[in-house]
């Protein structure tokens, strides 16, 4: 085949990028520098800086990067268990973990709602065993959990991926070497799996930072993070200047925090650097 | 006598009830070059990761320097491995990757600095600290993967195929290097290959082995000039291997031809199994030879001509020889006495992999 004709075989390709990629985000940047009446300003990025908004922002890093830290503190081992135990070649186990995945997300956070609820089921049970109800939905805590909940295969899957293609003769090779688990853990495994944990931590972070249905359903209308801002502003206020200038900043967050990352990701397996 | 290095006691390994290792017993010496040979799922590779502490066996027991070493994890056995893919560890420097097992030791950094100079010389990589893994070539990696092993200044070295992975050129060259490392270092060497010329040029002692069980141990001599079964003989180089009748001690009848050979104690009129090297049959005129037949193929092979010889009965002989004699030729064969080697046959098929012939 010459290459005039592959050229036009990606015809369908360019033209799904400019009308759904390029065309989306030109308009964005278009309304986020323009107020109402089409006059250029700066004044939709600075109003980040608003008390109301610099709160939301701060509290969407924090609660995504806790959900982070808490998706790789157990993705990791779990992801060890996976690779060292070989169970059915861990496809199966991988299958498991995937399986929520394939139901719709709106549902499984519904759920945790039903679940949560102050006259929920796991207070239900809780009051079955005497034992006093709690509190948690409306709260950070329940945002962090359906965050976690939700996020946590796109770390198990790109961190089981890493270590998985670790080979069994590495291993061997540093405890032949002297290397107790612990040391084959740190000095092997853990700089080796370093691509599947940036690539991880890239697919929590993100969709956790931007998220704004985790949080409508089960923070509550009182807690806001940054989606819920920007999400009100396209419904509710109609300010589409203000949510496309505040989409802005947070893109800026967004890829501050991957190329960060991609310093630590050589191979160019997770991030877009 | 002095004391075995190693020592595998009544070794048994089965996986997923495939019996790979069957009350294997073998001890190796100190000092010495022994080499595991054998066909892909012969066990070598298996008994060679129950020496390095990474496969536990079922039955049996390890002993190294007459300690007993079957339960003991591998990060705590005084020996070192060097694997078939290298396992070097990609996310650090050549020097890192050297001084791992003697970080590992805590030793201080100047001994670090010494024994990664000496070990990069030693395989003839000086100045190669700080380059990557991946910037090394096969031949490279291997050495590098040598390297990492002796700094730590084991008794013993296990080598799985460590030139399997390399082409034949650079094979030859660590050979002789593998050899010259050896005699310098004073370490043994346990080597596993399936490659029987590098088992010939490298070992002292060849241990070759089929179905789990050991067919023969000795010297690369012993092993290539008496093979003591089929299997061995047909294993290491390439061989004639036909039915006789022992008529009496020093003489076997073969395809109605009585040949004189210096072997005896068979008992009289003995079906033996009787194995001739290609380059050890002489191929004379006619009426010189202990049988006779036709030239029925011919190869030129550079040092010498390969050639098949038709019989009579039917069997194609694999003649070695300098002179070459034209297809369609009548020829002679003759073999001298010293150059036949008898060899019990095996009674059932189990008997065949056990090796028993006794």
């Amino acid at each position: 085949m010459n290459s005039k004709k592959v050229r036009w075989l990606a015809a369908p390709y360019g033209l799904w990028m400019a009308g759904f990629i390029v065309i989306p985000l030109l308009m964005i940047f278009f309304y986020g520098l323009t107020d109402r009446n089409g006059a250029f300003t700066l004044s939709n990025l600075f109003s980040i800086a608003a008390p109301e908004h610099m709160k939301a922002l701060i509290l969407s890093l924090l609660l995504s990067a806790v959900s982070t830290v808490i998706c790789l503190i157990v993705a990791y081992p779990l992801a060890l268990i996976l690779r060292s135990r070989n169970i059915g070649k861990g496809g199966l186990m991988v299958f498991i973990f995937i399986l929520p995945m394939w139901m719709n997300f709106l549902l499984r956070t519904m759920a945790w709602q039903t679940l949560l609820e102050r006259n929920g089921v796991i207070n239900a049970l809780l009051a079955a065993l005497r034992l006093p109800p709690i509190a948690i939905i409306n709260t950070p805590a329940a945002i962090v959990l359906g965050m976690v909940y939700n996020f946590l295969p796109f770390m198990i899957l790109p961190v089981y991926n890493a270590l998985a293609k670790i080979g069994d003769d590495v291993i061997n090779a540093a405890k032949d070497l002297g290397a107790d688990e612990r040391q084959v853990l740190i000095r092997i495994l853990m700089p080796l799996s370093v691509p599947g944990i940036v690539s991880g931590i890239t697919m929590v972070f993100v969709p956790a930072l931007t998220t704004f249905v985790i949080s409508n359903l089960l923070g509550g209308s009182k807690i806001l993070l940054i989606g819920n801002v920007i999400e009100q502003e396209f419904t509710r206020g109609s300010n589409w200047n203000l949510g496309a200038g505040l989409s802005m900043v947070l893109m800026v967050f967004i890829l501050l925090s991957m190329a960060l990352l991609g310093r630590y990701d050589k191979s160019g397996e997770g991030g877009a650097f | 006598m002095s004391l075995p290095l190693i020592e595998l006691k009544n070794i048994e390994k089965s996986y997923d009830g495939n019996l790979i290792l069957d009350d294997l017993n073998l001890s190796v010496k100190e000092n010495s070059f022994v080499t595991l040979l054998g066909p892909s799922g012969c066990g070598k590779t298996t008994t060679l990761r129950i020496i390095g502490g990474f496969e536990t066996p079922d039955k049996g027991s390890v002993l190294f320097n007459g300690q007993d070493i079957t339960s003991m994890p591998a990060n705590r056995r005084p020996l070192n491995t060097v694997f078939q893919k290298y396992a070097l560890f990609t996310h650090m420097s050549i020097a890192e990757n050297i001084a791992f097992g003697l970080r590992i030791r805590k030793k201080p950094q100047s001994y670090i600095d010494d024994k990664i100079r000496y070990a990069l010389k030693l395989v003839n990589l000086e100045g190669f600290e700080n380059r990557s893994v991946d910037s090394l070539s096969g031949g490279q990696q291997q050495r590098i993967a040598i390297a990492r092993a002796i700094v730590n200044e084991p008794k013993l070295l296990l080598l799985d195929e460590p030139l399997g992975a390399l082409d034949l050129k650079l094979r030859q060259d660590m050979q002789y290097e593998l050899i010259r490392l050896k005699n310098e270092l004073g370490i043994t060497f346990i080597y596993v290959t399936h490659d029987q010329e590098e088992a010939l040029t490298m070992s002292d002692t060849i241990v070759v082995m089929n179905k789990g069980y050991i067919q023969q141990m000795g010297t690369p001599e012993q092993i290539y000039n008496e093979p003591e079964n089929a299997f061995v003989a047909d294993f290491i180089g390439e061989s004639n291997i036909v039915d006789g009748i022992m008529l009496r001690d020093e003489l076997v009848e073969i395809f109605g031809a009585k040949f004189v050979c210096v072997d005896k104690g068979f008992g009289v009129n003995k079906p033996v199994d009787v194995v001739i090297r290609p380059e050890d049959i002489d191929l004379v005129k006619p009426e010189d030879g202990t049988l006779c037949g036709v030239v029925t193929h011919l190869i030129f092979k550079g040092v010498h001509y390969e050639m098949e010889v038709t019989t009579p009965d039917g069997f194609e002989w694999l003649v070695h020889s300098t002179d070459m004699f034209p297809v369609g030729q009548k020829v002679g064969i003759h073999v001298d006495p010293f150059d036949i080697q008898i060899m019990n046959k095996p009674e059932s098929e189990d008997e065949e992999a056990a090796g028993v012939n006794e």
